[in-house]
């Protein structure tokens, strides 16, 4: 097979991500009462991108064949906190993001160590570290408030050369700054083996420990970005267990979407992007076709089971039946 | 084994003590413990009134890990219960709207909603083979989605049948709620299906390897769907239970059941990896959370503590026993 070829099949999922993307948006901004105008796009994807965020997340850890559930309350914790922090003076401010940040590294770094190296399974794992972490987002904000530097919030929501939206910007460098060196890395690597064939991995000397437990600490500090961002849209911190959770399920539904396989070791965080992207474009396509938005958890309770469903196909291709149980 | 590190005292024990598995063992001594400091803390924490009580407000979570511990079993998760339960729950009361016979069908109603939910994730993960914990994610979206639209976005205003508050608080026999006779019962049923049944067995040797399982002649792919199946059936019976107790559903009556049904199963000492566990033990871990739950609001603990206590007791527990073999 040429080069292209292997690029082809290992991107297929980003780019079918892509694809579904495209398609919805066109016809998301094709209904929209306002049509294809910065304005639309600013607030599209300043919604996209928090769910991108907390995909690109979820997407870290589902590569070692684990998952995050998690992530919501990270980044629930992370929105409470900034809410608090990142106020005042430019420099009490920057503290404030590194502050924020950081707690969503610790975040990300105890779910790795009890995963990891406590052994634990990481769906009860993890159900259990999120409700920590949303008692301790209880702890900040009892009640929803709090107030948030305004001039970087509206600097980062708001649009470049009056076209560019700034929050594409930022995910863009997050992804230059983080996705891109991780999986280029030798744990990055690592992660990939792990999630594929974890023994395999082990027996070829693979540090798949120190490689799951990246995974799950940049999956910490991305869900913290998200969560700083939510603070910039929103002016506010709220300990909301139901967003949280729908955080947390979405993040898997936009992974879906995004090509990236279930069983770990296959899969982007430029695919989750855009699947995270699709998957909120297709809740929206309600508002633009004037239904009731008591339809919307619905509709993207059908998306989410279609899209994991779509994996089913796969069985087509089984040719010994032993292979149904992995 | 263990045993023999105990020597000569464990050779004096009965059987039965013996032979118990130490998660169970550890599980029941930390509900001693438990009883011991809520007596430091209140004199009436070990009158039977107040442990009665306790008995009865565990029975509902009894319900609903009696479904999940089939499912683990199985060597799968059931992440559809919140809205499992909320379904039967308002699926009930909106039964009882309709006349006479909504309200005598209102229970098998509930229930069989639940099932349905149940279905359609047995059918993901047995015959699409979509992993459990995310095709029970999506149906519980789903399930959600359906009340949202359903309700309107409030909590319903149906109340509960007479029946449902009946087998709630009621008393038939004197002094023992009926919510806990209940629980007796669906519990000797699932001892006696999984330890004296075909089928229990299949369970159990389906979570220790579906494919030797399959390989010895198991339908595995009809096992798994019954156990989804009986697991959102009794979840939804649970959220009828509740709504009984409460007399109405609310919106998100079944989110404070997700955590503890699955920390109920598994500090009990069922593997979350299939094919070990008791049924004594899901007792045990039932009656510890609710225990735990108790002694927490009777401190007076606001929310945002009891859910860090809670999530740090059950990681603590996990990292206790129920950890999974090192790579070799």
């Amino acid at each position: 097979m040429k080069d292209w070829r292997y690029w082809l099949a290992e991107q297929r999922g980003t780019l079918l991500a892509f694809a579904i993307f495209i398609v919805m948006f066109a016809i998301y901004s094709a209904n929209h009462p306002a049509g294809f105008t910065a304005n639309v796009v600013q607030t599209a994807a300043n919604k996209g991108v928090l769910l991108a965020f907390v995909a690109m997340a979820q997407t870290l850890v589902v590569i070692t064949a684990g998952i995050d559930l998690s992530v919501g309350m990270i980044f629930t914790l992370t929105n409470c906190m900034a809410s608090w922090l990142v106020v005042g003076t430019g420099l009490e401010t920057a503290f404030g993001v590194i502050a924020v940040v950081g707690t969503g590294l610790l975040c990300g770094a105890v779910n790795g160590a009890i995963v990891i190296y406590g052994r634990l399974q990481p769906i009860v794992a993890t159900i259990a570290s999120g409700a920590v972490y949303f008692g301790l987002a209880l702890l900040l904000r009892p009640v929803p408030g709090g107030s948030v530097n305004e001039d970087l919030a509206d600097f980062l929501t708001g649009r470049f050369f009056g076209i560019v939206p700034a929050s594409l910007v930022a995910l863009f460098v997050v992804v230059l700054v983080i996705w891109v060196p991780f999986s280029r890395s030798e744990l990055g690597r690592a992660a990939y083996a792990a999630g594929s064939s974890e023994t395999a991995a082990y027996m070829s000397g693979v540090p798949i420990r120190r490689g799951k437990f990246l995974a799950y600490t940049l999956a910490g500090l991305l869900a913290a970005i998200g969560g700083l961002f939510l603070t910039f849209f929103t002016y506010t911190g709220e300990a909301a267990y139901a967003s949280g959770n729908a955080y947390t399920l979405f993040s898997i539904a936009a992974v879906v979407l995004g090509g990236v396989s279930l069983f770990g070791g296959k899969g982007s965080a430029i695919g989750a992007i855009f699947g995270a992207l699709a998957f909120r474009t297709i809740g929206d396509l309600l508002f633009v076709f004037d239904f009731d938005p008591l339809w919307q958890p619905l509709f993207q309770g059908v998306v989410l089971l279609i899209a994991v469903s779509l994996g089913a196909f796969a069985l087509f291709r089984v040719r010994n039946r032993l292979e149904w149980f992995l | 084994m263990s045993e023999t590190t105990l020597g000569g005292i464990a050779g004096r024990m009965p059987k039965f003590i013996r032979r118990a598995d130490p998660a169970v063992v550890t599980a029941f001594a930390c509900i001693v413990v438990l009883l011991l400091l809520g007596s430091l803390y209140s004199r009436s924490f070990l009158s039977p009134e107040y442990l009665l009580q306790q008995l009865k407000v565990a029975s509902f979570l009894g319900v609903i890990a009696t479904g999940m511990m089939l499912v683990i079993l199985l060597g799968q998760i059931d992440l559809s219960v919140p809205w499992s339960v909320a379904t039967g729950a308002m699926m009930a009361c909106a039964a009882a709207a309709y006349g006479t016979v909504g309200v005598a069908l209102a229970i098998p109603f509930g229930i069989l909603c639940g099932v349905a939910i149940g279905i359609v994730n047995g059918i993901g993960v047995a015959y699409l083979r979509i992993p459990s914990m995310i095709i029970t994610l999506a149906t519980n979206a789903v399930a959600q989605g359906l009340m949202v639209v359903y309700t309107g976005g409030f909590s319903p205003q149906d109340s509960a049948t007479a029946a449902m508050r009946y087998l709630a608080t009621g008393f038939a026999v004197p002094a023992v709620p009926n919510a806990v006779i209940i629980w007796a019962l669906i519990g000797a049923a699932t001892v006696f299906v999984l330890t004296r049944t075909s089928f229990g067995r299949a369970v159990y040797g389906i979570g220790n390897r579906e494919r030797a399982a399959y390989l010895s002649g198991i339908d595995t792919r009809r096992v798994v769907m019954i156990a989804f199946a009986v697991s959102g059936g009794l979840s939804a019976f649970g959220g009828v239970l509740l709504a009984g107790y409460a007399s109405k559903a609310a919106q998100s009556m079944g989110d404070a059941y997700l955590l503890p049904s699955i920390a109920a199963v598994v500090l009990g000492g069922t593997s979350i990896l299939g094919g070990r566990g008791s049924y004594l033990g899901t007792v045990a871990g039932v009656i510890l959370i609710t225990l735990l739950q108790s002694i927490l609001s009777v401190m007076q603990m606001p929310e945002a503590g009891r859910q860090i206590i809670y999530g740090v007791v059950i990681v603590a527990m996990l990292l206790l026993y129920g950890r999974t073999p090192a790579n070799r």
